[in-house]
Protein backbone atom coordinates (compact mmCIF):
# COMPACT_ATOMS: atom_id res chain seq x y z
CA UNK A 1 0.00 0.00 0.00
CA UNK A 2 1.10 3.51 -0.77
CA UNK A 3 0.86 6.03 2.06
CA UNK A 4 -0.13 9.60 1.24
CA UNK A 5 -0.09 12.51 3.67
CA UNK A 6 -2.49 15.32 2.78
CA UNK A 7 -2.48 18.97 3.91
CA UNK A 8 -5.06 19.98 6.49
CA UNK A 9 -7.62 21.48 4.12
CA UNK A 10 -7.62 18.48 1.82
CA UNK A 11 -8.06 16.13 4.79
CA UNK A 12 -11.20 17.98 5.81
CA UNK A 13 -12.43 18.03 2.24
CA UNK A 14 -11.92 14.28 1.83
CA UNK A 15 -13.01 13.62 5.43
CA UNK A 16 -9.93 11.54 6.22
CA UNK A 17 -7.24 11.52 8.87
CA UNK A 18 -3.57 12.43 8.65
CA UNK A 19 -2.71 9.73 6.18
CA UNK A 20 -4.53 7.72 3.51
CA UNK A 21 -3.52 4.41 2.04
CA UNK A 22 -3.93 3.59 -1.63
CA UNK A 23 -3.57 0.67 -3.99
CA UNK A 24 -1.48 2.08 -6.81
CA UNK A 25 -0.73 0.34 -10.07
CA UNK A 26 2.89 -0.04 -11.05
CA UNK A 27 5.01 1.87 -11.78
CA UNK A 28 4.52 4.05 -8.75
CA UNK A 29 4.87 7.62 -9.91
CA UNK A 30 3.35 10.93 -8.92
CA UNK A 31 0.81 10.51 -11.68
CA UNK A 32 -0.29 7.02 -10.70
CA UNK A 33 -0.54 8.04 -7.05
CA UNK A 34 -2.66 11.09 -7.88
CA UNK A 35 -4.81 9.03 -10.27
CA UNK A 36 -5.50 6.53 -7.47
CA UNK A 37 -6.05 9.28 -4.91
CA UNK A 38 -8.59 11.11 -7.08
CA UNK A 39 -10.39 7.89 -7.97
CA UNK A 40 -10.85 7.05 -4.29
CA UNK A 41 -11.55 10.64 -3.24
CA UNK A 42 -13.12 12.38 -6.24
CA UNK A 43 -13.70 15.54 -4.23
CA UNK A 44 -9.94 16.11 -4.48
CA UNK A 45 -10.01 16.37 -8.25
CA UNK A 46 -8.85 19.81 -9.25
CA UNK A 47 -7.41 20.62 -5.83
CA UNK A 48 -3.90 19.25 -6.41
CA UNK A 49 -3.61 19.46 -10.19
CA UNK A 50 -5.64 21.41 -12.70
CA UNK A 51 -8.85 19.76 -13.93
CA UNK A 52 -8.04 20.32 -17.57
CA UNK A 53 -4.26 20.51 -17.95
CA UNK A 54 -3.42 18.09 -15.11
CA UNK A 55 -0.58 20.44 -14.15
CA UNK A 56 0.35 20.80 -10.48
CA UNK A 57 -1.43 23.75 -8.91
CA UNK A 58 1.15 26.50 -8.34
CA UNK A 59 0.94 26.50 -4.53
CA UNK A 60 1.03 22.72 -4.09
CA UNK A 61 4.29 20.83 -3.53
CA UNK A 62 5.28 17.17 -3.32
CA UNK A 63 7.91 15.65 -1.03
CA UNK A 64 9.29 12.11 -0.73
CA UNK A 65 12.09 10.91 1.54
CA UNK A 66 12.77 14.54 2.58
CA UNK A 67 13.27 15.57 -1.05
CA UNK A 68 11.17 18.09 -2.99
CA UNK A 69 9.97 16.31 -6.14
CA UNK A 70 7.50 19.01 -7.17
CA UNK A 71 9.41 19.78 -10.34
CA UNK A 72 10.23 16.21 -11.33
CA UNK A 73 8.29 14.74 -14.27
CA UNK A 74 4.91 13.35 -13.23
CA UNK A 75 5.76 9.96 -14.70
CA UNK A 76 9.16 9.64 -12.99
CA UNK A 77 9.45 6.52 -10.83
CA UNK A 78 9.40 7.29 -7.11
CA UNK A 79 11.86 5.72 -4.62
CA UNK A 80 11.35 2.12 -3.55
CA UNK A 81 10.66 3.30 0.00
CA UNK A 82 7.52 5.06 -1.24
CA UNK A 83 6.50 2.19 -3.51
CA UNK A 84 6.71 -0.24 -0.60
CA UNK A 85 4.95 2.02 1.90
CA UNK A 86 7.95 2.55 4.14
CA UNK A 87 7.90 6.28 3.44
CA UNK A 88 4.79 8.36 2.68
CA UNK A 89 4.20 10.62 -0.30
CA UNK A 90 3.68 14.11 1.08
CA UNK A 91 1.33 16.63 -0.56
CA UNK A 92 1.77 20.07 0.96
CA UNK A 93 0.47 23.57 0.51
CA UNK A 94 3.22 26.08 -0.06
CA UNK A 95 4.05 28.28 2.90
CA UNK A 96 2.61 31.44 1.44
CA UNK A 97 0.69 33.17 4.18
CA UNK A 98 -3.07 33.16 4.45
CA UNK B 1 -25.73 33.41 5.24
CA UNK B 2 -22.34 35.03 5.49
CA UNK B 3 -19.31 34.15 3.38
CA UNK B 4 -15.95 35.20 4.82
CA UNK B 5 -12.25 34.87 4.14
CA UNK B 6 -12.09 31.92 6.54
CA UNK B 7 -15.39 30.09 6.30
CA UNK B 8 -19.16 30.47 6.15
CA UNK B 9 -21.47 31.44 8.99
CA UNK B 10 -25.22 31.14 9.32
CA UNK B 11 -26.96 33.80 11.41
CA UNK B 12 -30.51 32.89 12.40
CA UNK B 13 -33.30 34.85 14.05
CA UNK B 14 -37.06 34.95 14.29
CA UNK B 15 -39.21 37.65 12.73
CA UNK B 16 -38.34 40.18 15.43
CA UNK B 17 -34.68 40.03 14.43
CA UNK B 18 -33.51 40.95 17.92
CA UNK B 19 -31.83 37.74 19.10
CA UNK B 20 -29.47 35.94 16.75
CA UNK B 21 -27.87 32.52 16.78
CA UNK B 22 -24.44 32.32 15.15
CA UNK B 23 -23.57 28.99 13.54
CA UNK B 24 -20.19 28.21 11.99
CA UNK B 25 -17.60 28.29 10.70
CA UNK B 26 -18.57 25.97 7.89
CA UNK B 27 -15.70 25.02 5.54
CA UNK B 28 -13.32 26.54 8.07
CA UNK B 29 -10.21 28.12 6.70
CA UNK B 30 -11.48 28.39 3.12
CA UNK B 31 -12.58 31.56 1.38
CA UNK B 32 -16.34 31.45 0.93
CA UNK B 33 -17.11 33.91 -1.81
CA UNK B 34 -20.85 33.34 -1.89
CA UNK B 35 -23.64 31.27 -0.34
CA UNK B 36 -27.14 31.48 -1.77
CA UNK B 37 -30.35 29.50 -1.46
CA UNK B 38 -32.78 28.53 -4.18
CA UNK B 39 -35.96 30.63 -4.31
CA UNK B 40 -37.77 27.47 -5.44
CA UNK B 41 -36.60 25.24 -2.59
CA UNK B 42 -35.08 27.07 0.41
CA UNK B 43 -33.49 23.83 1.60
CA UNK B 44 -31.31 23.83 -1.51
CA UNK B 45 -28.29 26.04 -0.89
CA UNK B 46 -25.18 26.46 -3.02
CA UNK B 47 -21.81 27.67 -1.76
CA UNK B 48 -18.60 28.71 -3.49
CA UNK B 49 -15.59 27.52 -1.49
CA UNK B 50 -12.22 28.56 -2.86
CA UNK B 51 -8.54 28.71 -2.10
CA UNK B 52 -5.47 30.05 -3.84
CA UNK B 53 -3.78 26.78 -2.92
CA UNK B 54 -6.41 24.18 -3.72
CA UNK B 55 -8.74 25.80 -6.22
CA UNK B 56 -12.50 25.85 -6.52
CA UNK B 57 -14.99 23.68 -4.62
CA UNK B 58 -18.76 23.78 -5.03
CA UNK B 59 -20.76 22.76 -1.98
CA UNK B 60 -24.47 22.01 -1.93
CA UNK B 61 -26.92 21.50 0.90
CA UNK B 62 -30.30 19.82 0.43
CA UNK B 63 -31.43 20.30 4.03
CA UNK B 64 -31.17 24.02 4.60
CA UNK B 65 -27.50 23.98 5.54
CA UNK B 66 -27.49 21.19 8.13
CA UNK B 67 -25.29 19.00 5.94
CA UNK B 68 -23.26 19.66 2.82
CA UNK B 69 -22.06 17.59 -0.09
CA UNK B 70 -19.94 18.16 -3.13
CA UNK B 71 -22.25 17.20 -5.97
CA UNK B 72 -20.56 14.76 -8.29
CA UNK B 73 -19.06 11.32 -8.07
CA UNK B 74 -19.38 9.82 -4.56
CA UNK B 75 -16.16 8.61 -2.91
CA UNK B 76 -15.09 5.16 -3.96
CA UNK B 77 -17.08 5.12 -7.20
CA UNK B 78 -15.27 5.08 -10.54
CA UNK B 79 -14.67 8.52 -11.96
CA UNK B 80 -15.83 7.36 -15.39
CA UNK B 81 -18.83 5.49 -16.75
CA UNK B 82 -18.33 1.96 -18.16
CA UNK B 83 -17.88 3.45 -21.62
CA UNK B 84 -15.18 5.76 -20.38
CA UNK B 85 -17.11 9.02 -20.15
CA UNK B 86 -16.35 11.19 -17.12
CA UNK B 87 -19.03 11.24 -14.45
CA UNK B 88 -20.11 14.38 -12.62
CA UNK B 89 -17.19 16.53 -11.69
CA UNK B 90 -18.70 19.20 -9.52
CA UNK B 91 -15.76 21.54 -9.30
CA UNK B 92 -14.78 21.55 -12.94
CA UNK B 93 -15.18 24.90 -14.66
CA UNK B 94 -13.66 24.44 -18.10
CA UNK B 95 -14.07 27.22 -20.63
CA UNK B 96 -15.98 25.98 -23.66
CA UNK B 97 -13.53 25.93 -26.55
CA UNK B 98 -15.22 23.23 -28.57
CA UNK B 99 -15.61 24.05 -32.27
CA UNK B 100 -19.32 23.27 -32.20
CA UNK B 101 -20.54 25.31 -29.25
CA UNK B 102 -17.64 27.20 -27.79
CA UNK B 103 -15.44 30.16 -28.45
CA UNK B 104 -11.64 30.09 -28.69
CA UNK B 105 -9.90 31.21 -25.54
CA UNK B 106 -8.62 34.62 -26.48
CA UNK B 107 -6.70 37.00 -24.28
CA UNK B 108 -7.87 39.92 -22.20
CA UNK B 109 -6.17 43.12 -21.22
CA UNK B 110 -3.81 42.88 -18.24
CA UNK B 111 -3.21 45.65 -15.71
CA UNK B 112 -0.34 47.06 -17.76
CA UNK B 113 -2.32 47.09 -21.00
CA UNK B 114 -0.70 43.99 -22.47
CA UNK B 115 -2.74 40.95 -23.44
CA UNK B 116 -3.01 38.08 -20.95
CA UNK B 117 -4.35 34.53 -21.27
CA UNK B 118 -7.77 33.66 -19.88
CA UNK B 119 -7.39 31.53 -16.70
CA UNK B 120 -10.07 30.17 -14.40
CA UNK B 121 -9.52 31.21 -10.77
CA UNK B 122 -12.73 31.05 -8.73
CA UNK B 123 -16.50 31.40 -8.56
CA UNK B 124 -17.50 34.81 -7.25
CA UNK B 125 -21.27 34.53 -7.38
CA UNK B 126 -23.86 31.74 -7.50
CA UNK B 127 -27.34 32.62 -8.70
CA UNK B 128 -29.93 29.85 -8.36
CA UNK B 129 -32.65 29.71 -10.99
CA UNK B 130 -35.99 31.33 -10.21
CA UNK B 131 -37.89 28.27 -11.44
CA UNK B 132 -35.73 25.15 -11.02
CA UNK B 133 -33.85 24.24 -7.85
CA UNK B 134 -31.43 22.09 -9.88
CA UNK B 135 -30.42 24.96 -12.14
CA UNK B 136 -27.87 27.51 -10.98
CA UNK B 137 -25.59 30.08 -12.62
CA UNK B 138 -22.00 30.81 -11.61
CA UNK B 139 -20.11 34.02 -12.31
CA UNK B 140 -16.40 33.32 -12.39
CA UNK B 141 -12.94 34.89 -12.58
CA UNK B 142 -11.53 35.18 -15.27
CA UNK B 143 -14.86 36.51 -16.35
CA UNK B 144 -17.34 34.03 -17.77
CA UNK B 145 -20.79 32.72 -16.99
CA UNK B 146 -21.44 29.04 -16.29
CA UNK B 147 -24.67 27.13 -15.71
CA UNK B 148 -25.43 23.79 -14.08
CA UNK B 149 -28.71 22.03 -14.74
CA UNK B 150 -27.98 19.08 -12.47
CA UNK B 151 -27.67 20.78 -9.09
CA UNK B 152 -23.98 21.52 -9.42
CA UNK B 153 -22.69 18.16 -10.66
CA UNK B 154 -21.51 19.52 -14.01
CA UNK B 155 -21.04 23.02 -15.34
CA UNK B 156 -21.23 24.37 -18.86
CA UNK B 157 -20.06 27.78 -19.99
CA UNK B 158 -22.48 30.14 -21.75
CA UNK B 159 -19.67 31.00 -24.08
CA UNK B 160 -21.52 33.58 -26.14
CA UNK B 161 -20.67 36.12 -23.47
CA UNK B 162 -16.91 35.61 -23.32
CA UNK B 163 -16.65 35.24 -27.04
CA UNK B 164 -18.87 38.00 -28.26
CA UNK B 165 -15.98 40.06 -29.54
CA UNK B 166 -14.94 42.58 -26.93
CA UNK B 167 -13.06 40.13 -24.70
CA UNK B 168 -9.60 41.50 -25.55
CA UNK B 169 -10.73 44.86 -24.11
CA UNK B 170 -11.88 43.44 -20.78
CA UNK B 171 -9.47 44.01 -17.92
CA UNK B 172 -9.21 43.01 -14.25
CA UNK B 173 -10.17 45.35 -11.45
CA UNK B 174 -8.21 45.30 -8.21
CA UNK B 175 -10.01 42.13 -7.15
CA UNK B 176 -9.46 40.34 -10.44
CA UNK B 177 -11.43 40.08 -13.67
CA UNK B 178 -14.59 38.79 -12.10
CA UNK B 179 -18.16 38.28 -13.22
CA UNK B 180 -19.81 39.26 -9.94
CA UNK B 181 -23.44 40.20 -10.65
CA UNK B 182 -26.11 37.95 -12.18
CA UNK B 183 -29.69 39.21 -12.36
CA UNK B 184 -32.41 36.89 -13.67
CA UNK B 185 -35.47 38.64 -15.08
CA UNK B 186 -38.53 37.18 -13.31
CA UNK B 187 -40.85 38.32 -16.10
CA UNK B 188 -38.74 37.18 -19.04
CA UNK B 189 -36.87 33.88 -18.55
CA UNK B 190 -34.79 34.56 -21.67
CA UNK B 191 -33.32 37.75 -20.22
CA UNK B 192 -30.26 37.82 -17.93
CA UNK B 193 -28.13 40.77 -16.87
CA UNK B 194 -24.52 40.35 -15.73
CA UNK B 195 -21.70 42.68 -14.77
CA UNK B 196 -17.93 42.33 -14.95
CA UNK B 197 -15.07 44.27 -13.37
CA UNK B 198 -13.74 45.84 -15.48
CA UNK B 199 -15.68 45.35 -18.66
CA UNK B 200 -19.17 46.62 -17.86
CA UNK B 201 -22.71 45.29 -17.90
CA UNK B 202 -24.14 42.91 -20.48
CA UNK B 203 -27.58 41.55 -21.32
CA UNK B 204 -28.88 38.50 -23.13
CA UNK B 205 -32.42 38.26 -24.47
CA UNK B 206 -32.15 34.68 -25.67
CA UNK B 207 -31.25 32.69 -22.59
CA UNK B 208 -27.52 33.30 -22.80
CA UNK B 209 -26.75 32.43 -26.41
CA UNK B 210 -25.82 35.96 -27.43
CA UNK B 211 -25.03 39.06 -25.39
CA UNK B 212 -24.61 42.75 -25.91
CA UNK B 213 -22.94 45.42 -23.79
CA UNK B 214 -25.35 47.77 -22.02
CA UNK B 215 -23.08 50.60 -20.96
CA UNK B 216 -24.41 53.65 -22.77
CA UNK B 217 -24.33 56.59 -20.39
CA UNK B 218 -21.52 55.27 -18.20
CA UNK B 219 -18.55 57.60 -17.86
CA UNK B 220 -15.21 56.43 -16.42
CA UNK B 221 -12.37 58.93 -16.18
CA UNK B 222 -9.70 56.25 -15.85
CA UNK B 223 -10.36 55.05 -19.41
CA UNK B 224 -8.69 56.55 -22.48
CA UNK B 225 -12.19 57.10 -23.88
CA UNK B 226 -14.34 57.70 -20.78
CA UNK B 227 -17.53 56.88 -22.70
CA UNK B 228 -16.30 53.73 -24.41
CA UNK B 229 -18.66 50.81 -24.80
CA UNK B 230 -16.33 48.45 -22.88
CA UNK B 231 -13.97 48.82 -19.93
CA UNK B 232 -16.17 50.29 -17.16
CA UNK B 233 -15.55 48.97 -13.67
CA UNK B 234 -19.08 48.11 -12.62
CA UNK B 235 -19.04 47.13 -8.95
CA UNK B 236 -22.58 45.82 -8.58
CA UNK B 237 -26.03 45.99 -10.14
CA UNK B 238 -29.43 45.46 -8.54
CA UNK B 239 -32.99 44.94 -9.72
CA UNK B 240 -36.33 44.85 -7.92
CA UNK B 241 -38.29 41.79 -9.08
CA UNK B 242 -41.45 43.83 -9.66
CA UNK B 243 -39.68 46.17 -12.12
CA UNK B 244 -37.05 44.23 -14.04
CA UNK B 245 -36.49 47.00 -16.58
CA UNK B 246 -35.19 49.31 -13.85
CA UNK B 247 -31.61 48.64 -12.83
CA UNK B 248 -29.42 50.37 -10.28
CA UNK B 249 -25.63 50.30 -10.47
CA UNK B 250 -22.78 51.09 -8.12
CA UNK B 251 -19.89 51.81 -10.45
CA UNK B 252 -16.23 52.36 -9.53
CA UNK B 253 -17.41 55.91 -9.14
CA UNK B 254 -21.04 56.99 -9.68
CA UNK B 255 -24.44 55.59 -8.80
CA UNK B 256 -26.32 54.93 -12.03
CA UNK B 257 -29.89 54.13 -12.96
CA UNK B 258 -31.49 52.65 -16.06
CA UNK B 259 -35.21 52.44 -16.79
CA UNK B 260 -34.88 50.68 -20.13
CA UNK B 261 -33.21 47.40 -19.15
CA UNK B 262 -29.75 48.86 -19.43
CA UNK B 263 -30.09 50.43 -22.88
CA UNK B 264 -29.21 53.77 -21.33
CA UNK B 265 -28.00 54.93 -17.92
CA UNK B 266 -28.12 58.23 -16.05
CA UNK B 267 -26.26 59.24 -12.92
CA UNK B 268 -28.24 59.50 -9.65
CA UNK B 269 -25.37 60.07 -7.20
CA UNK B 270 -26.96 63.34 -6.06
CA UNK B 271 -25.91 64.53 -2.62
CA UNK B 272 -23.85 61.50 -1.54
CA UNK B 273 -20.62 62.38 0.31
CA UNK B 274 -18.82 60.00 -2.07
CA UNK B 275 -20.24 58.05 -4.97
CA UNK B 276 -17.51 55.42 -4.79
CA UNK B 277 -18.50 52.15 -3.17
CA UNK B 278 -19.28 48.52 -3.79
CA UNK B 279 -22.74 47.23 -2.81
CA UNK B 280 -26.13 48.54 -3.88
CA UNK B 281 -29.46 47.00 -2.92
CA UNK B 282 -33.19 47.67 -3.06
CA UNK B 283 -35.91 47.61 -0.40
CA UNK B 284 -37.99 44.43 -0.66
CA UNK B 285 -41.31 46.25 -0.96
CA UNK B 286 -40.38 49.72 -2.25
CA UNK B 287 -38.69 49.53 -5.66
CA UNK B 288 -37.66 53.21 -5.49
CA UNK B 289 -35.90 52.81 -2.14
CA UNK B 290 -32.24 51.96 -2.62
CA UNK B 291 -29.21 51.62 -0.36
CA UNK B 292 -25.48 52.22 -0.81
CA UNK B 293 -22.46 52.47 1.50
CA UNK B 294 -20.21 55.32 0.35
CA UNK B 295 -16.48 54.69 0.48
CA UNK B 296 -13.99 57.54 0.40
CA UNK B 297 -12.23 56.73 -2.85
CA UNK B 298 -10.66 54.07 -5.04
CA UNK B 299 -7.35 54.70 -3.29
CA UNK B 300 -8.82 54.79 0.22
CA UNK B 301 -11.16 51.88 0.68
CA UNK B 302 -12.80 53.07 3.89
CA UNK B 303 -15.76 55.26 4.82
CA UNK B 304 -15.40 59.06 4.60
CA UNK B 305 -14.43 60.70 7.92
CA UNK B 306 -14.17 57.33 9.68
CA UNK B 307 -17.99 57.17 9.88
CA UNK B 308 -19.79 54.06 8.70
CA UNK B 309 -22.94 55.35 7.03
CA UNK B 310 -25.53 53.65 4.90
CA UNK B 311 -27.27 56.03 2.53
CA UNK B 312 -30.88 55.53 1.51
CA UNK B 313 -32.76 57.13 -1.32
CA UNK B 314 -36.54 56.83 -1.33
CA UNK B 315 -36.79 58.47 -4.72
CA UNK B 316 -34.75 56.06 -6.82
CA UNK B 317 -31.60 58.14 -6.47
CA UNK B 318 -30.41 61.76 -6.40
CA UNK B 319 -31.81 62.56 -2.94
CA UNK B 320 -30.05 60.56 -0.25
CA UNK B 321 -30.35 60.46 3.54
CA UNK B 322 -27.66 59.14 5.82
CA UNK B 323 -28.50 56.29 8.18
CA UNK B 324 -26.18 56.18 11.15
CA UNK B 325 -28.12 55.12 14.24
CA UNK B 326 -26.27 52.16 15.73
CA UNK B 327 -23.33 52.33 13.30
CA UNK B 328 -19.85 53.47 14.39
CA UNK B 329 -19.41 57.19 13.78
CA UNK B 330 -15.74 57.53 14.59
CA UNK B 331 -12.52 55.67 13.88
CA UNK B 332 -14.17 53.22 11.50
CA UNK B 333 -12.05 52.17 8.53
CA UNK B 334 -13.67 49.02 7.21
CA UNK B 335 -14.95 48.37 3.72
CA UNK B 336 -18.20 46.76 2.58
CA UNK B 337 -17.70 44.51 -0.45
CA UNK B 338 -20.00 44.23 -3.45
CA UNK B 339 -21.94 41.10 -2.48
CA UNK B 340 -22.01 41.88 1.23
CA UNK B 341 -25.43 43.57 1.43
CA UNK B 342 -28.84 41.90 1.34
CA UNK B 343 -32.45 42.49 2.31
CA UNK B 344 -35.11 40.23 3.80
CA UNK B 345 -38.75 40.17 2.70
CA UNK B 346 -40.52 40.56 6.04
CA UNK B 347 -43.22 43.25 6.25
CA UNK B 348 -40.78 45.64 7.87
CA UNK B 349 -37.91 45.14 5.45
CA UNK B 350 -34.65 44.09 7.06
CA UNK B 351 -31.30 45.30 5.66
CA UNK B 352 -28.00 43.55 6.38
CA UNK B 353 -24.39 44.13 5.48
CA UNK B 354 -21.00 42.72 6.42
CA UNK B 355 -17.66 44.48 6.64
CA UNK B 356 -14.05 43.64 6.01
CA UNK B 357 -13.60 44.06 9.78
CA UNK B 358 -15.83 41.06 10.41
CA UNK B 359 -18.94 42.85 11.64
CA UNK B 360 -22.39 42.01 10.32
CA UNK B 361 -24.90 44.80 10.91
CA UNK B 362 -28.65 44.44 10.63
CA UNK B 363 -31.61 46.77 10.62
CA UNK B 364 -35.14 45.46 11.10
CA UNK B 365 -36.75 48.77 10.12
CA UNK B 366 -35.45 49.49 6.63
CA UNK B 367 -32.28 51.14 7.84
CA UNK B 368 -33.51 53.55 10.51
CA UNK B 369 -31.83 51.66 13.37
CA UNK B 370 -28.85 49.34 13.18
CA UNK B 371 -27.16 46.90 15.51
CA UNK B 372 -24.23 44.52 15.18
CA UNK B 373 -25.44 40.93 14.89
CA UNK B 374 -21.86 39.72 15.24
CA UNK B 375 -18.64 41.70 15.51
CA UNK B 376 -15.60 39.50 15.12
CA UNK B 377 -15.94 37.26 12.10
CA UNK B 378 -13.21 37.05 9.47
CA UNK B 379 -13.48 39.65 6.71
CA UNK B 380 -16.94 39.37 5.17
CA UNK B 381 -17.13 38.66 1.45
CA UNK B 382 -20.86 38.13 1.00
CA UNK B 383 -24.19 38.30 2.79
CA UNK B 384 -27.40 36.67 1.60
CA UNK B 385 -30.76 36.35 3.33
CA UNK B 386 -33.36 33.61 3.34
CA UNK B 387 -36.75 34.64 4.70
CA UNK B 388 -38.35 31.40 5.82
CA UNK B 389 -42.04 30.92 6.69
Amino acid sequence: MIRVVLPHHLRTLARVGDEVQLEVRSPVTRQTILDALEAKYPMLRGTIRDHVTQKRRPLVRFFVCAEDVSHEPADAALPEAVATGVEPFFIMGAIAGG
Amino acid sequence: MVGTRKGAFVLTSDGKREQWEINGPHFAGWEIYHVKGSPVDPNRIYASQTSAWFGQIIQRSDDGGKTWIQPGTPPGEPATTPDGMPKGDSNKFAYDTSPETGKPLTTHQWYDGTQHPWEFKRVWHLEPSLTDANSVYAGVEDAALFRSNDAGETWQELSGLRGHGTGPKWQPGAGGMCLHSILLDPKNPQRIFIAISAAGAFRTDNGGQTWRPINQGLHSEFMPDPNAEIGHCVHHIAMHPSRPNTLFMQKHWDIMRSDDAGDSWREVSGNLPSDFGFPIDIHAHEPETIYVVPIKSDSLHYPPDGKLRVYRSRSGGNEWEELTKGLPQQDCYVNVLRDAMAVDSLDSCGIYFGTTGGQVYGSADAGNNWSAIVRDLPAVLSVEVQTLP
